[in-house]
């Protein structure tokens, strides 16, 4: 496993390398000023590059084998007849129950383990001075995330065409937008994609295939994509909805404020 | 140095309590669902350990590298004042990161098969990679089409809703015309651009861009350059998948 750690280090340091170069380049030859810190941000790349190929490497070894492996055991027909007592073309979309489960739970769990979306939290904790919590905002995402997987599987069984959905929830996200707090837009909309990087994409496709070979009628290649689309799409509405919900608990706080305010008011006049 | 150990452990924690719902989800369905033993517990926990560690390391070498280069470069392009390089930079960063991305290679290969299936292109060896590195390159062109865009946007100081909202209205009614098995593949290809290193980068080319420049709100503008990464491949795939059905 060592070894294999080596090859992944020097695999992210492949990927790494050349945008590291570009930025240096561009800042010492076009824009012709100096990299502050020189020592301190060579260091932390070499961290970046560390962590990511150790990353990938646990994944590898241990969770993504073990989720292909889950996956297919779930959507397996032996599994199937198992709990449902039928297989094959008698089976209904209903009966896929534990496959909806664990698509939510895996899409949940995944997001929460995204290098790329804690990234983006942290900046947005940040730059939004505290109002955004590190955390909240995650579970938001991941909410979403979870709930995407799931209908997008549940998509594959039923075999209803990828655009209805996708544009039923965009139609949501318009109606949200109107009315969600400004600075939580622009953020719930990059969400989305912040949510599909390494460690969801791989678990996602790898149910939406045994998914898609296990159905009658079904091919994985036609109808394995599309999961990923759900699980960017759905994080908007979530995020959205978090921003809203924190509106409305500022405005709650401050109806029952006011009210004590008022009684207080009361009392002083008798 | 005490002070980086201090930050670097605290990574390290909260890498453990990100990591914890998978460990969770897979036991769970592993013992109540699955009922099988599984193998080499013991190189699981080793494996997970190292997710952990990797993890601790990402954000911590996020923190004092990734995160301060991006905004760097982005206050030095605002100081300079030119238009040009700040576009040049947008769209080299999109194309550079996407085209080299293994996500996206994976997805081509695929996307070749199922254009085969289909019966979209010829099944030679040839074929099949002339299709790959066109989506590939289509896909790249998207992404730094996609910075430059959401650059421009911030300043201009352009409304981000209706621009996204528009590209999604457009991605709705291109796909009523697009052959039928590109677009799962379109769709998707919107999530797989954006990988881990790009996304902070971005992130922070956005957020120093807005805090740099005069009247915007690095909240409200900074944000929303994934956005753009994440609708133009969709919009570029099937508009892909309609020429190529053509020729």
């Amino acid at each position: 496993m060592i070894l294999e750690a080596f090859s992944f280090i020097f695999d992210s340091a492949k990927d790494v390398a050349p945008i590291v170069f570009f930025l240096f380049l561009f800042q010492l030859f076009v824009l012709r000023e100096r990299i502050p810190n020189f020592n301190q941000i060579l260091v932390g790349f070499v961290f970046v590059v560390v962590g990511l190929g150790l990353f990938l490497v646990g994944l590898e070894q241990t969770l993504f084998p073990l989720g292909r492996l889950m996956a297919q055991q779930l959507t397996d027909p032996a599994f199937l007849e198992d709990v449902n007592g039928h297989v094959g073309a008698a089976l209904v979309w209903q009966d896929f129950y534990w496959v909806y489960l664990f698509a939510a739970a895996t899409g949940f769990a995944t997001t929460l383990a995204e290098p790329a979306l804690k990234a983006v939290s942290l900046k947005a904790n940040v730059v939004s001075g505290g109002a955004i919590d590190v955390w909240g905002l995650r579970v938001a995402v991941a909410i979403g995330a979870g709930f995407g997987v799931a209908l997008g599987c549940f998509r594959i069984v039923t075999g209803l065409p990828l655009h209805y959905f996708i544009a039923a929830g965009y139609f949501v996200v318009i109606v949200q937008t109107t009315m969600a707090p400004k600075m939580i837009i622009p953020l719930a909309y990059d969400s989305g994609g912040v949510t599909t990087s390494t460690v969801t994409v791989p678990l996602v496709a790898a149910l939406g295939l045994g998914l898609a070979e296990a159905i009658p009628g079904r091919s994985p290649l036609l109808d394995g994509f599309g999961l990923v689309a759900f699980t960017c799409l759905f994080p908007i509405i979530s995020v959205l909805a978090y921003g809203q919900l924190a509106v409305l608990r500022v405005k709650a706080s401050k109806a029952a404020q006011e009210k004590t305010e008022l009684r207080e008011e009361q009392d002083h006049a008798f | 140095m005490k002070d980086s150990l201090i930050a670097l452990s605290k990574d390290a924690l909260s890498s453990l309590r990100d990591l914890a719902p998978i460990v969770i989800v897979i036991a769970i369905f592993q013992i109540f669902v699955i009922q099988e033993p599984v193998h080499g517990f013991l190189s699981l926990i080793f494996g997970a350990l190292l997710v952990v560690a990797g993890l601790a390391f990402f954000i911590f070498g996020l923190r004092i590298a990734l995160f301060p280069i991006g905004e760097e470069i982005a206050h030095s392009l605002a100081r300079k004042g030119s238009a040009f390089w700040l576009f040049t930079f947008a769209f080299v960063l999109g194309f550079g990161t996407t085209i080299a991305e293994p996500a996206l290679l994976a997805v081509a290969e695929e996307a070749a098969k199922v254009a085969v299936g289909a019966g979209s292109i010829e099944n030679t060896e040839s074929a099949i990679a002339n299709y790959a590195l066109g989506l590939r390159l289509v896909v790249a062109l998207s992404v730094g089409a996609a910075l430059l865009l959401g650059v421009l946007r911030i300043l201009k100081n352009w409304p981000l809703p209706l621009m996204i909202i528009g590209g999604y209205i457009l991605v709705v009614v291109i796909t009523t015309i697009a052959p039928q098995e590109i677009v799962g593949i379109a769709y998707d290809s919107g999530g797989v651009t954006t990988s881990t290193v790009t996304v902070p980068l971005v992130t922070a080319l956005g957020v120093g861009l807005a805090s740099s420049l005069k009247g915007r709100n690095p909240m409200t503008d900074g944000f929303g350059l994934i956005a753009f990464a994440s609708l133009t491949p969709i919009l570029f795939v099937l508009v892909y998948g309609i020429i190529t059905q053509w020729i």
